[in-house]
């Protein structure tokens, strides 16, 4: 008996490309940068709003959380976020970062009367340097920090979702 | 109370399915009279989808937030006719439009179909409901429209603002029309291979199908364009972006099986293409659903990202596609032997525009899911953009356009080429015209000239037979002529665009060579749905009259999101196009001014192509 071998090909093609779409569905199709999870925070010098020189190290102290926020007051997105970080504010276990990113100050002392300031230390980016430094890819971005590493980086506004999954990394 | 009865009429609607899909059955075992019980449920399914189409349209007129798609997609300050395009301008409302036009094409064809077969009828129409109901499911059980909310909420949050369009408007009716329109390809074509009924007929009768599928479809994706390039403000037409490729995939292999069938027609060659294209054409365009709808590419299209969905669809898809298969490889029989032909002859040039457009085809199917392979295969994600397309596009285009020139003059089973005088003479002409345009320019001479050349000799070739052969092929010749027109109105947008991007305050002046740009002043206007920023700036360029543009920037209340919305002056010979951007010190603008050449003549040509399309449909009798 003569077997048909191009129906079984082709089948065979198809359900291969049927197991990859299927698979591909699985992943998400949100681009996120590849990071290396628990990485050191870099060591830089940035001016707060009061013009006080400060160093990383002596900010960031062991044991302790900390989200660093990279705002502007001219990104839309970051007014989104604005409720949530006020709300995280409330957490006691937790300080609240802001690096303020190419800005200029007269408009980010605007802002933050308007919306009321939920950072306990603010740093001023004005050229946009340091938040290189920390690899960010734009306004606005998030990174939580434990004992001066990185325990997860939130790219874009920070939303209901990613408020209680703060919440429960930090309990 | 709208959204109670579009509800339950939906699912009134798919209990005719089952029932059509069992008279069916019924009838195809004893064929001998076609049973009118199947026509008469065909209505009543398509007039339950319309009762429940016209109830979501209601509820989001009324602005009835316990509706949850309504909810996610109006709101209450919207002006009407959006209320109205965004019951479409979501997934769970657009899928009900595509079972709309599923049930109504249906029922088209069995009043249209009455002199075929009665087997045939049936079938088709067993095959057409087995994707109704497949639709029906996929609409009742993960996307339904008409899901309630409790508490109401008081109000909606609102239509994306870059949908808040009237080309966008229209845009998924018309595309829909051409998508869904080859479903009924693919249920005759299955039916006929069934029943091996592939034949003249067939394909006379099934052209008219082709051809209504193809015209919504080159109408929708021009409307997709037009809106790409005044709202996106790139300035671009076509971007190779996913959801585009998604829709000129379906649009090659339909035009592909379009000339299929004109040969299946007159000489009864080719039929495992047209049956694989058949197919093809229809799979691709659910590909695409898949593609859009499922999360797996992002894009303005991707209104929700459930994996739910996805997985339904691919299953849905795929079955499709086996099943196609396990017909196209049992029951359909070789073509018997008459297929022989001279290499040089209509069929041979035929199967070489197939050809070509199986690899401009595969480019694009290549580009597109390419991704999805590497980043499942080896989880690295890369992103495949116009450089891939323009590199393995562009060089086929000059044969492909050459062909196109000579193909349409040969004649069925064998021929000679007559009068090669005029063939030479033209093929040097063109050369001679795009010798000097190109002579100055300061861009690759061999490709363009020879690109030019070619865009330039089917252009004179087939403005030589309107004036020769008059009202014999128009159709054709008019498509033809379209086509060479389009790629001409590219390259030369291509070739002589040329762009401006400054910041400027209000007052100050930009100043080259053979530009001024005079931001004169800003004005407030508040609008129902948005407030927007009118920017003045008067433009005077060294050899034109001075023009006033009025780009703006709109600030959508809800969903709180700034547009940009460029301002254009066309005209037959260019668009003027200028957009504005916030930067983040308020002081200045971002000002980007592009002169577009022949910009309207894309437009125009695509417009005159589906024209052609629309004068081959209404004729009664396609000539030789």
């Amino acid at each position: 008996m003569k077997i048909k071998i191009s129906p079984l090909i082709y089948t065979l093609i198809f359900l291969i490309i049927f197991f990859i779409f299927y698979k591909g569905l699985q992943n998400s199709n949100i681009y996120t940068p590849n990071l290396k999870i628990e990485e050191n925070i870099p060591s830089f010098k940035a001016k707060t709003f009061n013009n006080d020189k400060f160093i990383s190290e002596k900010i960031f102290q062991k044991d302790k959380f900390y989200l660093l926020n990279i705002w502007a007051s001219w990104c839309v997105p970051c007014r989104e976020e604005h409720s949530f970080l006020t709300k995280l504010n409330k957490e006691e276990k937790i300080k609240i970062i802001g690096l303020n990113y190419k800005d200029d100050k007269k408009n980010a002392k605007i802002f933050l009367k308007e919306l009321s300031n939920p950072y306990d230390v603010i740093l001023l980016d004005e050229d946009g340097t340091v938040a290189i430094e920390w690899g960010a890819y734009g306004v606005p971005e998030s990174f939580l920090i434990y004992n001066n590493k990185i325990v997860k980086k939130i790219i874009g506004p920070i939303n209901e979702e990613l408020l209680t999954e703060i919440k429960i990394l930090i309990q | 109370m709208a959204s109670l009865i579009g509800s339950y009429s939906l699912i009134l609607g798919f209990c005719c399915s089952l029932i059509i899909f069992f008279f069916s059955v019924r009838n195809f075992k004893s064929p001998k009279s076609f049973d009118y019980k199947i026509l008469s449920f065909t209505f009543l399914q398509l007039f339950f989808v319309i009762v429940s189409f016209i109830g979501l349209i209601i509820s989001f007129i009324n602005s009835d937030f316990s509706n949850e798609t309504v909810f996610n997609h109006s709101h209450t300050t919207k002006p009407l006719f959006y209320k109205i395009s965004g019951t479409w301008g979501n997934h769970e409302g657009s899928l009900l439009l595509w079972l709309l036009v599923l049930t109504l094409f249906i029922f088209l064809f069995l009043i249209k179909s009455k002199k075929q077969p009665n087997n045939y009828r049936i079938l088709t129409s067993m095959f057409q409901q087995i994707i109704i109901i497949g639709f029906f499911i996929f609409l009742i059980k993960t996307s339904n429209p008409f899901s309630y909310i409790f508490p109401i909420p008081n109000e909606g949050l609102g239509l994306n603002p870059i949908l808040q369009d009237p080309a966008l408007a229209i845009h998924p009716p018309i595309l829909y029309l051409g998508y869904v329109g080859s479903s009924i390809i693919f249920s005759s074509a299955l039916a006929a291979t069934t029943l091996n009924f592939i034949s003249k007929d067939w394909a006379k009768h099934i052209k008219v199908w082709v051809l209504i599928s193809w015209i919504f479809l080159t109408l929708g994706i021009l409307l997709g364009s037009i809106w790409a390039y005044y709202e996106l403000g790139w300035g671009g037409f076509w971007f190779w972006d996913p959801v585009e490729n998604v829709s000129l995939m379906p649009w090659l292999a339909l035009t592909t099986l379009l000339h299929c069938i004109l040969a299946l027609e007159k000489r009864l060659i080719l039929t495992s293409w047209v049956i694989i294209l058949s197919i093809a054409t229809f799979t691709l365009s659910m590909c695409g659903t898949f593609l859009v709808r499922s999360g797996i590419l992002n894009s303005v299209h991707t209104f929700a990202n459930d994996p739910e969905r996805g997985l339904f669809i691919l299953i849905f898809l795929f079955s499709l596609i086996f099943l196609s298969l396990f017909i196209f490889f049992f029951f359909h029989k070789n073509e018997n032997n008459n297929n022989s032909f001279f290499w040089l002859s209509k069929e041979s040039s035929i199967l070489v525009n197939n050809w070509f457009m199986m690899y401009f085809l595969s480019v694009v199917l290549v580009g597109t899911i390419y991704p999805i392979f590497l980043e499942v295969i080896t989880s690295e994600k890369i992103s495949v953009g116009p450089p891939f397309y323009n590199k393995l596009i562009i060089p086929f285009l000059i044969p492909f356009l050459l062909s196109m020139a000579i193909g349409p003059k040969l004649k069925w089973i064998k021929s000679e080429i007559q009068n090669k005088m005029y063939l030479v003479l033209f093929l040097f002409i063109s050369f001679f015209i795009s010798f000097i345009i190109i002579k100055n320019l300061d861009i690759n001479f061999l490709i363009n000239s020879i690109l030019l050349t070619s865009s330039f000799y089917l252009f004179f070739i087939t403005l030589r037979d309107f004036f020769i052969k008059g009202y014999q092929n128009l159709s054709q010749n008019l498509a033809h002529f379209g086509f060479s027109l389009l790629i001409l109105s590219i390259l030369f947008n291509n070739i002589y665009s040329t762009e401006v991007i400054t910041n400027l305050k209000v007052g100050q002046t930009f100043k080259s060579k053979s530009l001024i740009i005079d931001f004169q002043s800003i004005d407030k206007k508040n609008e129902k749905n948005f407030q927007a920023i009118i920017g003045k700036f008067k433009i005077k360029e060294l050899d034109n009259e001075t023009i006033i543009l009025n780009p703006e920037l709109r600030v959508y209340n809800q969903p709180n999101i700034i547009t940009s919305e460029a301002d254009i002056k066309t005209n037959l010979l260019k668009d003027r196009f200028i957009t504005m951007n916030l930067v983040s010190n308020q002081d200045y603008f971002n000002i980007r001014y592009q002169d577009k050449p022949f910009m309207i003549w894309i437009w125009l040509s695509v417009l005159l192509i589906s024209f052609a399309g629309l004068m081959s449909l209404l004729k009664k009798r396609y000539e030789n």
